[in-house]
């Protein structure tokens, strides 16, 4: 794999520009900073807990990733083909492999905004009691990762799709099983029908388990690898899809 | 400059280019003609390493297109069908935009756009958003942006199409006067462009090179010594099968 650093930052610099010269980015960040905390003190009751710590909030960031992330993640090829600017990317000397790092990685620092937007509730806990600001860190390390994942898969879901809608939907279905892999309501329903192996490798390969473990404050390097390997391969699997484009002529 | 292979190039069934192959040298400027869907935009395509050939190949200078294609890059100025351009950006900020993923950066990068913005007669409309601008204006961004790198091979396909006529004069001349130094190919459907630039006239139809000499011997073809008249007679054939 190939990567030309001027190339990366180039369009690293341009993907993060069209996030904030439209108010694409500000409504996302919004949505997130609100949705966020009002799901952690309305659901998740934050102060009836009467703990000091960011649970109530950790708890429900899968679910509003599962949701935001797509639409994140729906523009970065699906627009380029439509709007016919893929065709002068794909002229320009600079690797698929390099487009699409760049791509990733502005959405990616979108989402981390997202997160820190969250922070204002990390620091009420510090001054309602004393927090485990390690575990929660690692909460949020894992809340980064599980965005990374969602974001890669649905950068190569716009890859692959003709429209921004089309990408949108696929993702958060693709975002939906992930998320829902593990769930006793899943795995219960399988039990009977599907061979014992096969729900067990569902339960183990569902995102919600694995950040459970970040959410707990501990990093496990099998959990890290997971997050990891998703992120490459949904990376790995938009460049290809948009460099097949060569090959194909769309 | 340019060596285009006996290429190939299939969509589904549809055999879009087959077996063309010409070459281009420096000081040329190749007039691309043929009826739509002869082929000519496929074939600009990859010239400028945005499709593969299925068979043949496209070097530009040593470079193979497929082989070594970001290093063939670097030497083409590619202004695509329609010329696309990212819309919310200004036309000095998507020229600068191509040249830093081309690697230029300070005072290279600053000096290069500048040239190719004045180049192109953007004027005051090089600060307004892409998506705002005529599509006359449109298409000087990314005209712009296909020489700032000032690179030896231009592939530029329908340069003056929604232009109006002062606009066409212009971007007329500065295709001559880039012409000295430069290997360059235009595509178009105005015929009167072709004396007015061309030195050299290639017609492709149903994917296949049908005519490749000089414009004054390619008028000479019809009796009334008219440009369109030997275009007619040469493609009108093929253009009456598809109807």
């Amino acid at each position: 794999m190939m990567v030309s650093t001027a190339g990366f930052f180039a369009i690293y610099r341009r993907e993060m520009r069209a996030w904030f010269t439209t108010p694409l980015a500000y409504v996302f960040l919004a949505a997130f900073a609100f949705a966020a905390p009002a799901f952690a003190f309305n659901i998740g009751r934050f102060f009836d807990t009467n703990r000091a710590d960011l649970s109530p909030l950790f708890a429900y960031v899968p679910w509003l990733l599962m949701i935001l992330m797509p639409a994140l993640a729906m523009r970065s090829w699906a627009e380029e083909r439509d709007r016919g600017t893929l065709e002068i990317l794909l002229s320009l000397p600079v690797s698929v492999s390099s487009i699409a790092l760049a791509k990733f990685a502005a959405a990616w620092t979108v989402a981390l905004g997202a997160l820190v937007a969250t922070f204002p509730m990390w620091i009420s806990v510090n001054y309602l009691g004393s927090p485990d600001n390690l575990a929660i860190a690692i909460a949020y390390l894992g809340a980064f990762l599980l965005a990374g994942s969602y974001l890669a898969i649905g950068q190569a879901l716009s890859a692959a799709s003709g429209s921004q809608v089309t990408a949108f939907v696929l993702s958060m279905l693709a975002t939906l099983l992930m998320t829902m892999a593990g769930l006793p309501l899943v795995t219960d329903s399988l039990s009977g029908t599907a061979p014992a192996l096969l729900v067990e490798a569902l339960a183990y390969s569902s995102v919600l388990e694995r950040f459970s473990a970040f959410e707990r404050g501990v990093v496990g390097l099998g959990d890290l690898i997971y997050f990891l390997t998703l992120i490459g391969f949904g990376i790995a699997a938009g460049g290809l899809q948009a460099g097949a484009s060569r090959e194909g002529g769309t | 400059m340019l060596t285009v292979d006996s290429v190939v190039k299939t969509f589904g069934r549809r055999r879009a280019v087959d077996r063309v192959g010409f070459t281009l040298t420096t000081g040329e400027v190749l007039g691309f003609l043929g009826p739509n869907g002869a082929g000519k935009t496929t074939v600009m395509r990859m010239i400028a390493g945005r499709l593969e050939p299925d068979a043949g190949k496209v070097c530009v200078g040593p470079h193979d297109m497929v082989r070594a294609r970001r290093a063939g890059q670097k030497m083409v100025g590619y202004l695509p069908e329609g010329a696309p351009a990212y819309r919310t950006m200004t036309p000095r900020e998507f020229v600068g935009f191509c040249l830093s993923v081309r690697g230029h950066s300070g005072p290279q990068l600053r000096d290069a756009r500048e040239l190719a913005l004045d180049r192109a007669r953007l004027g005051r409309e090089a600060n307004q958003q892409i998506g705002t601008l005529s599509k006359g204006f449109k298409r000087r961004a990314a005209l712009a942006a296909a020489i700032a790198h000032d690179p030896p091979l231009l592939v530029l396909d329908e340069p003056t199409d929604g232009l109006d006529p002062n606009q066409k004069h212009e971007v007329r001349a500065l295709i001559r006067e880039m012409a000295a130094d430069k290997a360059i190919i235009v595509s178009t459907h105005i015929l009167e462009e072709v004396p007015a630039v061309c030195s050299r006239v290639i017609v492709i139809d149903q994917g296949r090179i049908v005519v490749d000499e000089e414009p004054d011997d390619f008028a000479a073809r019809a009796r009334s010594g008219r440009l369109d008249d030997a275009f007619r007679s040469l493609t009108r054939p093929s253009a009456e099968a598809a109807s």
